[in-house]
């Protein structure tokens, strides 16, 4: 069944295909990502280490780990909690800047999205991060037509987000770093599986060696996380101007 | 304001940001006019984010990442399987790093 639905939807690009939201995708979604829980839980651990050295109470780890559930502008705003009072301004138009890249990522939904509720839809973003979205676009290029599939694939993330970094401020500085056991690299090595999947054929070539080299080029040059919206931005306008016949 | 306030304060401003830019991309192409075009960009988001995530990584840190994507997407190409490819990626970077 799932097959049939993959050949046949292959060239619709998700536009005529019906849409379902239900807990059974909600579950599918959960269960594919929780071999990349286990990689979020290790990075967790950290930010709860880092967070306590930083001088946040728990409470405070706490919520930043529950409200803004961005793991790379956590990190960034523990750099600059150091001085006293905080600078406020410079912690969130950082934070700002390194998420820009979700702006990318949520255009690439409203194909599917717009056929949502808008509650559904634009509560189902919140748990939108890079792995979720990753295994969702993972999902609907094969076929799946189940976007609860995007949230429950980050409620999963979300709660090991929040619960190791709980743990890991809990235990501080007894907690090894994870780089130590290769951790670090389960998600590069999680979205390359991804990208093995999805890869059509020599006419993506062009676009995704654009796309490296304006990331690398990008990483090189400029701070933070610019590289993913600049190489992502860079490479699927190439891809539109190659590929829209 | 007191410095635990403070720090209240900036993490509801995170927060919001956040979210913001979460919601953005999927409100603000509401307002694009569907094309051919315009839908072809959008199918081609998710590859070229994806590489543009990795390629850092896989290019341009030390040959232990090189070689391991490698393996990563071997494994990943005969398998299919994520988690599969998930522990050759980690297991090689793990021995390499040791090695090298």
């Amino acid at each position: 069944m799932e097959k049939v639905n993959s050949i046949e939807n292959a060239t619709a690009g998700g536009k005529d295909r019906a849409i379902t939201f239900t807990l059974v995708g909600a579950l599918l979604g959960a269960r594919r990502t929780i071999p990349v829980a286990i990689g979020v839980f290790a990075v967790g651990l950290v930010f709860g280490v880092l967070a306590r050295q930083a001088h946040l109470t728990m409470l405070e780890s706490f919520l930043m780990s529950g409200l803004v559930f961005a793991g790379a502008s956590q990190f960034v705003a523990l750099s600059l909690w150091v001085t006293v009072p905080l600078p406020v301004i410079a912690i969130i138009l950082t934070t700002l800047v390194v998420n820009l890249r979700h702006l990318l990522m949520g255009a690439s939904l409203r194909p599917w999205f717009s056929r949502l509720s808008p509650l559904k839809a634009y509560a189902s973003v919140f748990f939108m991060v890079d792995e979720s979205w990753a295994m969702s676009m993972s999902d609907f290029g094969a076929g799946g037509c189940d976007m609860a599939f995007l949230p429950g694939s980050g409620v999963i993330l979300f709660v090991a987000w929040v619960s190791s970094t709980i743990i890991g401020h809990t235990l501080g500085s007894s907690i090894q770093d994870p780089a130590q056991w290769g951790l670090d690299f389960a998600f590069t090595a999680v979205f390359l599986a991804l990208l093995t999947g999805m890869w059509k054929g020599k006419s993506d070539l062009l676009l995704w060696v654009v796309a490296a080299i304006g990331a690398v080029a990008a990483a090189h040059w400029l701070p933070g996380k610019w590289y993913i919206l600049l190489g992502g931005l860079a490479g699927s306008i190439t891809g539109a101007l190659t590929h829209a016949k | 304001m007191p410095n635990d306030m403070l720090a209240v304060f900036t993490i509801l401003g995170m927060a919001l940001v956040t979210y913001l830019t979460r919601a953005g991309g999927l409100w603000l192409m509401g307002f694009v006019t569907p094309s051919p075009r315009v839908e072809a960009w959008l199918r081609q988001i998710p590859g070229a984010v994806l590489v543009a995530i990795v390629a850092p990584t896989v290019l341009a840190s030390s040959i232990a990442e090189t070689l391991a994507s490698v393996i990563a997407v071997l494994v990943a190409w005969r398998t299919k399987n994520v988690l599969v490819a998930m522990i050759a990626g980690v297991a090689m970077v793990w021995i390499l790093r040791h090695l090298l």
